[in-house]
């Protein structure tokens, strides 16, 4: 077996990939992913049971939610901006890169609650609308979590935590956000394409 | 404060377990004595028997709840319960049994063994790893607190709406159902994420995937089961909760609701949680069976590939507990089809057993007789669900005590009877004391008996059509003379258990001192004192094949393994990461001191659903922002843990 003389240097602690919370979130992602899924299931479920009659009179519309879209797409580069600049140790690059997907991120949820006061059904009016706002609440609701880990990190990061190998906290954040954002494409392609097509 | 550097090459020495370099870890490991020690250990050994102690204790409470039905239905036309007190207490058996004792009692093992035998100091996550047993400890009490109000849930464990909805069931009894499963969820979810973790990250250098001892696979598996089904019935409760609280439209047929949604997915979670409470109990067996076979398993490949193929496959057959649900005829040949099918696996597992007892030179102990009764049990178990799968036969069946003799065929069988083998296997492990033979063998045969004379009849019981969950029955439709004989197995059953107990107690203090190896087993966990010390292996073993302690009767491979020789890893609490096929040195990991902070953050998170439950918003939402700061706090990067950058780096 292995002996001292050809064991080479190992990082010690939190580095990169290595973490085991980087694998921890890689399980979580897992079974948020699953989360999904099944609400996903719920909806569909409903729509083949019912048909068009499903859907309401009014769909929502696309006026702001196409532009939400892009707005959360656009704060995942940021936030992989950030990440690659806390790589390079750029303390700087990672502070403006979380700092601007913060802001687009509590962006989204302002505007998705826009959206919501715009729908003409309520979630008590009939399964869709229960449907609709329980997924998109579901979503918002990790949208607010990711605002709070872009927060918290923003704050370690001018609290001078990270460095160019320590930063493992970054990449687990970043990840998770740009899981979220993913997931915001499938509610998107749910409920705002596929009533569309056809 | 000492500066980390980011890398150092680990030292090796060679060091027992009367060494200096133990004793600078005990002191670095051990947990402080005094309640706020015992509040805030995070040591997986220490964690792994409370949860078998609580899982234990539930067990007793479910069984109690079925003693009391058993003499409720020993004669026809009986009036010990009313209606609504059996529903609840028919409900809370089932719930207790499969969700606070079945799969909870796994995890003990699990966490009890897991870095035992991947060669390791703790879970890839210490302080998760308390947080999933207070939380599992905070769901059971909130759902047990139903009872002081006399609202129990009282629709069954599978909880089906409409009967569950508000109209029908204006109390809080499924507040108490679905708030408290979520809360169990998150435990469960919290356990699953380590296990995986700990799987592929903290076995010992040279444990390659195909050296891994089988529970840990059968844990793993489960816990991927875990993460992919338990979101699901989540889900299907918050629904629910929904439903009941909002006025939404999920199951309520009104608004195009529809009431099936919540079968599936309570089943799509269901099915694949009856695999997630038996693999690792397979696990237990494959493991533990050869060592009184004195021989390693036959086909330890195959017993794996059929535990992964078996959850893989278990996702796929939920449609069968809704065959009587008016399904089109293409889904229910599908289903049936694939619940034929998850039939292979199993009886690969089971000709492996069988192969390894005819293949070894078997030695009668308790734990041996446990693990042959689980063999013959689950062949009964597997057949009866066979009959089943066909739909034409499950049509009659359906809704039958044939049914429920066939999960507890299953679920006995397949679980109960493991765990209490692989108790008798481990307790020495865990205490440093033998149980007693002859206390263990009186114990299983009664249980044996008289778990065979309350399930086996009941078999016919739901042949002569006797629907399940009713509270009483009249006399002359041929039912009164199984039942009389299923509740006096009941009760044998139970002597059965207590004389279990009885062993525990008095062999705790003075059973034979059993010393690191008591049944010359294999694995790492018995190279180690019992019970352990804090830290598990003063160096870190690198192990050379599947049976580190059987090399050299074995000659298993080229090399050896090396159990006192290797990396010591004492600046600070630290343990080795090792890459996740081949088991190479991957990283120094730095492991959290014990705290206080997983059960704070259980605290304020069970009070918040408490306040879910009572309508106190407010109350409920200062508890969830309690429960956020919990977790900043609890996250907060440290020096000590290798998180933060260091200034001399900077």
């Amino acid at each position: 077996m292995a002996d001292a003389t050809d064991l080479e240097r190992l990082p010690i602690g939190s580095i990169g990939h290595r973490a085991s919370g980087w694998w921890g979130m890689l399980a979580v992602i897992m079974t948020e992913g699953a989360l999904f899924s099944y609400l996903l299931f719920s909806y569909y479920y409903f729509a083949v049971q019912y048909g068009r009659a499903f859907l309401p009179p009014d769909l929502p519309k696309l006026h702001l939610s196409v532009p939400n879209t892009a707005l959360l797409l656009l704060s995942s580069v940021a936030v992989w901006w950030a990440e690659q600049g806390a790589k390079l140790g750029d303390r700087r690059r990672l502070a403006l890169g979380l700092a601007a997907a913060l802001i687009m991120g509590v962006g989204f949820v302002a505007v998705q609650a826009l959206e919501w006061s715009e729908q003409s059904f309520t979630i008590a009016s009939s399964s869709y609308g229960s449907l609709f706002f329980t997924i998109t609440g579901f979503h918002m609701a990790h949208v607010i979590a990711g605002d709070i880990v872009l927060a918290v990190l923003l704050l370690w990061t001018l609290l001078g935590y990270f460095d160019a190998r320590r930063n493992a906290a970054v990449s687990i954040g970043a990840i998770y956000w740009h899981f979220v954002d993913a997931v915001w494409l499938t509610l998107f392609f749910t409920f705002y394409v596929t009533p569309r097509l056809s | 404060m000492a500066v980390i550097d980011y890398d150092r090459a680990p030292e090796f020495a060679t060091a027992g377990y009367d060494s200096p370099a133990a004793s600078r870890l005990h002191a670095l490991w051990e947990t402080k004595p005094g309640l706020i020690g015992w509040l805030s250990t995070v040591d997986h050994k220490e964690l792994g028997v409370r949860y078998l102690v609580t899982a234990f204790a539930f067990l007793l409470l479910g069984g109690l709840e079925a003693l009391i039905m058993r003499l409720q239905l020993a004669q026809p036309n009986e009036h010990l319960l009313s209606p609504e007190q059996y529903n609840q207490i028919f409900s809370m058996h089932g719930i207790t049994m499969i969700f606070l004792y079945a799969q909870p009692i796994l995890s003990g093992f699990s966490i009890y063994l897991f870095p035992l035998i991947l060669g390791t100091r703790d879970m890839a996550f210490p302080r998760l790893n308390a947080f999933s047993y207070w939380a599992y400890l905070a769901a059971g009490l909130f759902m047990y607190a139903s009872f002081l109000i006399g609202a129990a849930p009282n629709d069954g464990w599978f909880n089906y709406a409409p009967y569950a909805l508000k109209q029908f069931n204006p109390n809080p009894n499924m507040d108490f159902y679905a708030l408290g499963m979520i809360l169990l969820g998150v435990s469960t979810t919290a356990g699953a994420v380590n296990f995986l973790v700990t799987f592929l990250r903290l076995r010992a250098p040279g444990m390659s995937i195909n050296r891994v001892p089988i529970l840990a696979w059968g844990t793993t598996t489960t816990s991927v089961g875990i993460l992919l089904s338990v979101p699901a019935v989540s889900l299907a409760f918050f629904l629910l909760w929904l439903d009941r609280q909002f006025g939404t439209h999920f199951y309520n047929p009104d608004g195009q609701g529809q009431p099936l949604l919540w079968q599936h997915l309570f089943w799509m979670f269901a099915h694949p949680w009856v695999y997630i409470i038996v693999l690792p109990a397979m696990g237990i067996v494959s493991d533990a069976l050869p060592i009184f076979c004195r021989r390693p398993l036959v086909g330890y490949t195959v017993v794996v590939l059929a535990t992964i193929t078996t959850m893989v496959l278990g996702f796929g057959v939920w449609l069968h507990h809704m065959f009587a649900t008016g399904l089109p005829f293409l889904a229910l040949s599908f289903f049936s089809g694939a619940s034929f099918i998850i039939t292979v696996p199993s009886a690969v597992a089971v000709f492996a057993w069988i192969a390894t007892i005819w293949a070894g030179r078997p030695v009668f102990t308790t734990a041996f007789l446990y693990f042959a009764g689980f063999v013959s049990m689950f062949v009964i178990g597997g057949v009866s669900g066979v009959m089943t799968a066909a739909v034409p036969a499950d049509r009659q069946l359906t809704d039958t005590y044939f049914v429920v003799a066939h999960i507890h065929y299953v679920l006995i069988g397949i679980n109960l009877f493991p765990v209490l083998g692989g108790l008798h296997v481990w307790f020495p492990k865990m205490t440093g004391r033998m149980l007693s033979e002859r206390l263990g063998r009186w114990s299983f045969w009664t249980v044996f008996i008289g778990f065979n004379m309350a399930f086996l009849p009941m078999h016919w019981t739901g042949l002569a059509g006797m629907p399940r969950r009713i509270y009483t029955y009249p006399e002359g439709m041929g039912w009164d003379t199984v039942n009389l004989i299923t509740t006096i197995g009941a009760f044998v059953l139970a002597a059965g258990i207590l004389i279990f107990l009885a062993n525990i107690a008095l062999s705790r203090r003075n059973g034979r001192v059993a010393g690191p190896n008591p049944w010359d087993g294999p694995t790492l966990e018995w190279s180690t004192p019992s019970p352990p010390p804090p830290y598990n292996f003063p160096v870190i073993p690198a192990v050379a094949s599947r049976h580190p302690l059987w090399e050299d009767r074995l000659d298993e491979g080229l090399g050896r393994s090396s159990i006192r020789r290797g990396v010591v890893l004492d600046h600070g609490k630290e343990a080795l990461a090792t890459s996740t096929l081949d088991g190479e040195p991957d990283a120094i990991l730095k492991m959290p001191e014990d705290s206080l902070s997983p059960l704070v953050a259980t605290i304020v998170m069970t009070a918040a659903f408490a306040g879910l439950l009572l309508h106190w918003w407010m109350f409920a939402g200062v508890c969830a922002a309690l429960l956020l700061a919990a977790t900043i706090i609890w996250l907060w990067p440290e020096r000590e843990l290798g998180q933060r950058a260091e200034a001399s780096h900077g």
